[in-house]
């Protein structure tokens, strides 16, 4: 039998197959089953760990998330308008901050915040106690990401958009609200969704700033009932939980990025 | 009564002298069009009055504005001047009302149903009232313009600027904006064009321009520009335009702006 260009193909893809097949049956035969899901699915301790890791870890990994990603929305609107001005100092301190700021470490400025800022400003209290603190925390550095991913949705509003909304006699204030932003934001709905699901991850640092029994979230309640349970059957449940709400968003900026193509 | 006067007028980007000392004036209710190669300025001529470009030196005055001033109540004289642009430049995510409406609101400060009002009374105009619930993207390039029209006409613009409102159009959907144009002209309207569409010239112009490598080469009533052109580089020009196939190999070389 010749080897046409078909066959050839079609050999090298089983043969692919075939190894991947076998790697993973010897990494399946290798491991100890037995021990491994009496350490990692005992049902006991994971029912243990219900209704709070509902109602309390992941509310509040939800509500961290929300809180830093409106902050980060906000500041980093103003940003990317000031990284777009005319005026010079702005667009100074706007680079200043987006470099600056995208080059930290997210855990480094949640230290920061809560142990620089009240030493800084020892009269003054982070309005919103722990929820304050995290949502500047994590919303500085949201921020700068958000920032540029604004600012590439601005410029990607074709030119002519801006002198049409001019020409009928709109302020550049106004054709910027009514025309552009509109334009800009459809834009960048799906990087900006990337990032919420970024942000929900990086939830998992605020332990960091001491929370209590009712502001713990999903990374800090697992691990306390690992040290408890002495059983890492509650990583499993709170990377289960963190998947309810990353897969969903992974899914809207499929849609979203599909749509935007086929619109295109 | 002239609507526009333009005089000496200078521009420049960066190195580029685009426009090399331009007079011109438009008067109340005259259609004049602006013809020339590609890259004379005509584009740069007309943004220049309503300052989407920022001439270098001369003057430019839009009624008993003097819009160069630096003064100027530039968004005041913007709404007075409509403008047209080749790629249509509708808002996306507007229906064509809200395109239609849009300024009336924010600038003018009509209310919600005069504006709508205004908005049905002009895209009937331009045959359009039944598409005014359609997205720009469901519309034809043709429509699309029709309705950047309307959405021009309904600031009541003392005039118009059309900059080559045909040449992105398939051929077959350049009749309809044309149409329009020639309704307008007839109604009375201001208007300087910038075309390609010589027959259009020919016919609804009051007076012909004729522009290349920066300056006015020569402009009268279209009969004479176009029956009897007296510039040679006018000649060049019409027969390249008017009958490409006979446009000979030893003329490629020549090019038009010197
Ligand atoms: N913003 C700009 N920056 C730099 N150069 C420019 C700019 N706008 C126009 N030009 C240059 O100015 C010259 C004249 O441009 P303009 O668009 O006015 O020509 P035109 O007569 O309208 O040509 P066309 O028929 O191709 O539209 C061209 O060489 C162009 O490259
Ligand atoms: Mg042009």
């Amino acid at each position: 039998m010749k080897l046409t260009r078909r066959r050839r193909q079609r050999l090298a893809r089983s043969a692919g197959y075939v190894v991947f097949a076998l790697v993973i049956l010897a990494v399946v035969a290798a491991a100890d089953w037995g021990t491994l899901s009496e350490a990692f699915f005992r049902l006991d301790v994971a029912r243990s760990m219900f209704p709070e890791a509902i109602t309390v870890a992941l509310r509040n990994t939800v509500f961290y998330t929300l809180m830093a990603f409106a902050f980060g929305l906000a500041l980093g609107l103003v940003l990317a308008l000031m990284r777009l001005s005319s005026v010079l100092p702005y667009r100074w301190f706007a680079t200043a901050y987006i470099e600056l700021f995208r080059g930290l470490p997210a855990l480094l400025v949640l230290f920061m915040v809560g142990y620089g800022v009240p030493l800084a400003f020892p009269d003054r209290e982070i309005p919103g106690g722990v929820y304050g603190s995290v949502t500047l925390g994590l919303g500085i550095t949201a921020a700068a990401y958000m920032a540029e991913t604004i600012r590439a949705g601005i410029q990607a509003v074709p030119k002519g958009q801006l002198e049409a909304a001019r020409t009928l006699g709109m302020s550049h204030t106004r054709a910027m609200i009514s025309i552009i932003l509109p334009q800009a934001f459809r834009i960048v709905i799906p990087p900006l969704t990337n990032e919420i699901i970024l942000l929900t991850k990086d939830t998992s640092l605020v332990y960091v700033l001491g929370v209590t029994s009712t502001t713990i979230e999903l990374t800090k309640f697992a691990g306390d009932a690992l040290n408890t349970r002495v059983n890492p059957t509650p990583l499993v449940v709170a990377g289960l939980l963190y998947l309810v709400i990353t897969l969903p968003l992974g899914q809207v900026v499929r849609y979203l990025e599909r749509r935007a193509a086929r619109e295109r | 009564m002239s609507t526009i006067e333009i005089s000496n007028l200078h521009k420049s980007f960066a190195k580029l002298d685009v426009l090399r000392g331009i007079d011109l004036s438009v008067g109340t209710g005259e259609v004049v069009c602006v013809i020339g190669p590609s890259g004379s300025g005509k584009s740069t001529l007309l943004r220049c009055v309503n300052l989407l470009e920022q001439p270098t030196s001369g003057t430019v005055r839009v009624g008993d504005v003097e819009v160069t001033d630096p003064d100027c109540d530039i968004d005041g004289v913007r709404r007075r001047i409509g403008m047209v642009f080749q790629q249509f430049n509708l808002f996306g995510h507007l229906t064509v009302r809200e395109n239609v409406t849009i300024a009336q609101r924010r600038v003018l400060k009509r209310s919600r149903a005069e504006a709508d009002r205004i908005a049905l009374l002009n895209l009937e105009r331009v045959g359009l009232a039944d598409k005014a619930g359609s997205y720009p993207a469901q519309l034809s390039g043709g429509q699309q313009q029709r309705v950047a029209i309307a959405r021009a006409l309904a600031m009541d613009p003392q005039l118009m600027l059309f900059d080559e409102p045909t040449s992105a159009l398939d051929p077959e959907l350049v009749g309809e904006v044309l149409a329009v144009m020639r309704g307008l002209a007839a109604e009375g309207m201001t208007m300087l064009v910038v075309t390609h569409e010589m027959a259009f010239a020919r016919e609804v112009a009051s007076r012909v321009v004729f522009m290349d490598g920066g300056v006015v080469v020569e402009q009268g009533p279209p009969a004479e520009v176009f029956g009897n052109p007296r510039e040679d580089r006018t000649k060049t020009f019409l027969h390249r335009v008017l009958e490409p196939t006979s446009v000979s190999e030893s003329e490629i070389g020549a090019h038009l702006s010197e």
